[in-house]
């Protein structure tokens, strides 16, 4: 099947900038600028609270209208998408992990004398990351199932392929189809096996929950 | 192109009779999974270890592909297959697929509101010789539920975000209505961001209302948490 490395390289790119875009509203939720932080709140919302295709349509369609750009290609405008939901949804376990970590670690930190920045980089993040790992994995899984979707705008992924298959030959559909779910259940396969191991890293020396 | 109002007011009288169809099938999906999800709970609990093994692994694989390809699937092969094919309307197949899809989540909701359901719940019902059908529907189920139902009521806002995704079989739900009216008059922008609008509208307060009805709950079992603790120092 042709459409492995389109599925392959959205999901790896649109993995990548989701964490990046997790960890910038996440830690600007937290910031003690209000603006920022209602700014990110919005952004947060509104992509939490819309569905992914929805978001996915009207970037393809919407975005050239208004401003008469185009976001690169295809490509660009799905991993954009995709990334822009997903961190949406990763930025509250951002949030979440950092908020979790006990007061007492930055008031030590403090005590110690140490720059808001040490502060986060080198007490609060390395405690909180642990614990957002598994539900990056979880997010990560979703993030594939959500790569299928790009196949509505005309991208050449698993699915695409797949359905130009059935259509040249509608008796094959049953046969066609299966393949394609078990060729997702494959990719998956190594990240349910790396959300299961971040769970046992976060669970690891920590003396209680 | 820029905004324009005028198309906006055109499209929305266009799109609105979509949102019947909308979140009807979301709620068709939803009660769907919710008793499918019952018969996954229930396969997984046979303490036969290749039955076992066959329905979580089952399950493990309906989570973890697209629901979009499900759906096809369902559509599009179900029919071809021989024998056993039959060819469904595109509101059934999106039942069909979403609700399958989703019970495999919900199946694990209830197994961990099951699973939560302290041990001496389970032994006192043996001892006082509660019969199966009992032991369930008086002491183990009215204590496994209500802890999940902020849950399943999140799973309900996420269904209603999924199921744009039947419009690509023809669901004639929002998002099928406007792409429909975009493509007529070459106007995506304003019916796209209407869609956009309603499920922001419709799903945020929802998303706020659970969060509300769990800390509520959440509370409530701290009260009677501290009533026990209560008893147990007077006594």
């Amino acid at each position: 099947m042709r459409g492995f490395n389109i599925t392959i390289t959205v999901l790896i790119a649109s993995a990548i900038f989701s964490y990046l875009f997790a960890f910038i509203a996440g830690l600007c939720r937290i910031s003690e600028n209000p603006i920022i932080r209602h700014v990110t709140a919005v952004y947060v919302e509104v992509f939490r609270g819309t569905s992914l295709i929805v978001q996915l349509f009207w970037l393809y369609y919407a975005i050239p209208m208004l401003f008469g750009i185009q976001l690169g290609s295809n490509w660009w405008t799905g991993v954009i998408a995709i990334a822009l939901n997903y961190g949406a949804y990763m930025s509250e376990v951002v949030r979440g992990s950092i908020l979790a970590i006990s007061k007492g670690q930055t008031e030590a930190a403090i005590a110690l004398n140490m720059s808001k920045f040490q502060r986060m980089r080198l007490i609060i993040l390395p405690q909180a990351v642990r614990m957002m790992l598994p539900e990056f994995g979880n997010y990560t899984i979703q993030m594939l199932k959500a790569t299928s979707l790009v196949s509505l705008i005309g991208m050449t992924d698993i699915l695409y392929y797949g359905d130009i298959i059935r259509s040249s030959n509608l008796s094959q559909a049953p046969i066609v189809y299966f393949l394609v779910l078990i060729f997702y259940f494959l990719l998956a396969l190594p990240l349910i096996w790396l959300t299961r191991k971040a769970e046992s890293i976060s669970k690891k020396g920590v003396a209680s929950g | 192109m820029k905004w324009n109002w005028e198309t906006f007011f055109d499209a929305l009288p266009f799109i609105l009779p979509g949102l019947g169809v909308t979140v009807g099938l979301t709620f068709a999906c939803y009660l769907f999974a919710l008793v499918f999800g019952f018969f996954w709970t229930f396969l997984r609990r046979i303490p036969i270890r290749t039955i076992n093994w066959t329905v979580t692994w089952v399950m493990e694989f309906i989570r973890s592909t697209p629901p979009l390809v499900q759906l096809f699937f369902i559509y599009y092969a179900w029919p071809m297959i021989p024998g056993i094919g039959v060819t469904l309307s595109p509101f059934t197949s999106a039942i069909l697929g979403l609700g399958i899809h989703f019970s495999t989540y919900i199946g694990e909701i209830y197994r961990s509101g099951i699973e939560s359901v302290e041990k001496g719940q389970w032994e006192a019902a043996k001892a006082l010789n509660f019969s199966t059908v009992d032991k369930w529907r008086k002491i183990i189920l009215p204590q496994a539920i209500p802890p999940t139902i902020p849950m399943l009521g999140n799973y309900l806002i996420i269904m209603f975000k999924e199921v744009p995704l039947a419009s690509t079989i023809g669901v004639a739900g929002i998002l099928l209505m406007a792409n429909t009216y975009g493509a007529r008059n070459w106007a995506y922008l304003e019916p796209l961001t209407i869609v956009g609008i309603i499920f922001l509208l419709l799903s945020y307060p929802s998303a706020i209302l659970i969060n509300k009805l769990e800390k509520r709950m959440n509370r409530r079992f701290d009260k009677e948490m501290a009533f026990v603790k209560e008893e147990v120092k007077n006594a």
